[in-house]
């Protein structure tokens, strides 16, 4: 793979008065953050409120109308990121390629980039496998499987990427409980194993809070609050506080 | 459908400069030649053999009439070489081959796979865009030889068993390899070549422009059929007048 020193660690994510648009309407109205190597980092907020739009940006798909996003203090448009970081994205849908079988999907990157013997890759695609608790289905095709499923072998793809910075867009969205508990372990297992720096963008409360080093909670393309999960769950705001308490309210 | 005709070059232009990527792609492009193959063969037996059939039945009578039998055979031979066998092999293929690439490759960028390629560090012209060029660059002058030889067959034997005609096999055949040069097939050959690319690299763009949902494939692959089809037939004259010397 390649060969730099800080292989195996997290690299450092800042954001810069960062803005988006559509079409004349804005999505990200200036955001800023910084996320330490090896944290996880938890962007809150409610569906469209811009956080797959941000995410996007991150891992650069598409370019920001203003602001900057620096890996370890290089921009993430310059042309040497790619081969230098390796950043990993988990989509929202899994976006697997559903051409191809599970195992092709979490073996693509080795194979498509030539990094390793066929047999090899397959070792690494059945451990990958059985880490996210779906061991023996390498041959399956993703239109076979559940919406947690895919999700799963998504996390497997990216992990096969043995990845520095790992963004998850809504990682336990469509989830049962259970299977969402198995991600948010998943999450803070790797965190542990790899050092990797870790941004989840979600609306799970009980995922944010289980897993975050620190959060953020985000509207309307804005910023509300950051900070460690007590610190936002005291921070005085009404619209901070409607979106982390609310509940049904049952008549009696 | 003339405003991304920018686009559409440069895309042929960074296919163009992925082709040293060709050989490690060879799998996928072995793959799509014969899907390509398995989707058209068929369709272009039936095509062309009716329509060598109809060329025959069309100036077969009006021929004979003059006394003009022995035209019948270079008739067929020449029409089918040049013209229709490259054009109408190229529109079937358009929608058959074509519209597929396009919802193909429009259900990856709706479905964000083609994002998931590019966060992977994988680039969609090479993974993509490079095989299917490659692969119906080969297919489709090889599936346009093909419809020569069955359109001429075509040609002979509704030219033998028409009573209006009433022109030997033998014959038939006589006067078509008197008047077609090899040169007249390799001109249909060559101009199927071009075919192929712009089906390709318009359906293909068409796929990575699709923006919209699902709804957007379906236009997208609209889009490419008509596209290809407009080029084809604009670039066939402005290709048969070059050739033309
Ligand atoms: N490519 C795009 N073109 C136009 N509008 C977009 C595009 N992508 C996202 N948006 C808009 O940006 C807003 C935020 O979207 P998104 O980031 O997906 O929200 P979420 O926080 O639920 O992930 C939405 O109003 C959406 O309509
Ligand atoms: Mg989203």
């Amino acid at each position: 793979m390649n060969s730099s020193t800080n292989n195996h660690s997290g690299v450092s994510l800042q954001v810069c008065g960062l803005r988006k648009s559509f079409d004349g309407q804005a999505v990200l109205r200036g955001i800023d953050f910084e996320v330490q190597p090896g944290e996880i980092f938890v962007i809150m907020g409610p569906s469209g409120s811009g956080k797959s739009v941000l995410l996007k940006q991150l891992i650069g798909l598409e370019p920001p109308d203003a602001g900057e996003i620096l890996i370890n203090g290089e921009s993430i448009q310059s042309p040497e990121i790619a081969s230098k970081y390796r950043l990993a994205m988990v989509f929202q849908s899994g976006a697997l390629l559903n051409s191809l079988t599970v195992g092709e999907n979490v073996g693509l990157y080795l194979s498509e980039h030539r990094l390793k013997p066929p047999e090899e890759i397959a070792r690494i695609v059945a451990e990958m496998l059985e880490d996210v608790g779906l061991k023996g289905t390498e041959d399956k095709m993703p239109s076979e499987l559940s919406g947690g499923m895919k999700k799963r072998v998504a996390i497997a793809r990216a992990l096969v990427i043995e990845p520095q910075l790992i963004l998850y867009d809504e990682p336990t969205s469509e989830l049962d409980p259970l299977s969402s508990v198995v991600i948010g372990e998943e999450i803070l297992h790797l965190q542990q194993r790899i050092h990797v720096t870790s941004l989840v963008v979600t609306h799970d409360r009980d995922l944010a809070f289980g897993v975050a080093g620190r959060m953020a909670v985000i509207n309307e393309g804005r910023i509300l609050t950051i900070g460690t999960p007590d610190e936002v769950k005291r921070y005085n705001d009404p619209l901070v506080q409607n979106f982390l308490h609310a509940d049904f309210k049952r008549e009696p | 459908m003339f405003e991304n005709i920018g686009e559409i070059f440069l895309l042929f232009w960074r296919t163009l400069l992925s082709l040293p990527q060709a050989w490690r792609q060879r799998q996928k492009v072995f793959d799509q030649f014969f899907e390509i193959g398995n989707a058209s063969l068929l369709m272009v037996c039936v095509l062309s053999f009716f329509i060598g059939a109809v060329i025959a039945l069309q100036t077969g009578p009006v021929l004979v009439e003059r006394g003009l039998a022995s035209a019948v055979g270079g008739i067929v031979g020449i029409s089918m070489a040049k013209e229709l066998a490259p054009v109408m092999m190229a529109i079937l293929i358009a929608g058959r081959i074509g519209s597929a690439m396009a919802a193909e490759i429009g259900s990856m960028r709706v479905y964000q796979e083609i994002d998931a390629l590019r966060t992977m560090n994988i680039n969609p012209v090479h993974y993509l865009v490079l095989p299917r060029l490659l692969a119906i660059a080969v297919a489709l002058p090889m599936l346009v030889v093909f419809g020569i030889l069955v359109g001429w067959l075509g040609g002979a034997v509704i030219a033998d068993t028409n009573s209006h005609i009433a022109i030997p096999f033998q014959a038939f055949w006589a006067n078509l390899r008197d008047v077609v040069e090899l040169k007249d097939v390799a001109n249909g050959v060559f101009k199927s070549f071009c075919f192929a690319l712009i089906i390709g690299v318009v359906s293909c763009h068409q796929g990575l422009a699709t923006i919209g949902g699902p709804r957007g494939i379906g236009r997208s692959v609209t889009k490419a059929v008509v596209n290809s089809i407009v080029l084809i037939v604009i670039f066939d004259y402005m290709l048969t007048r070059v050739l033309l010397k």
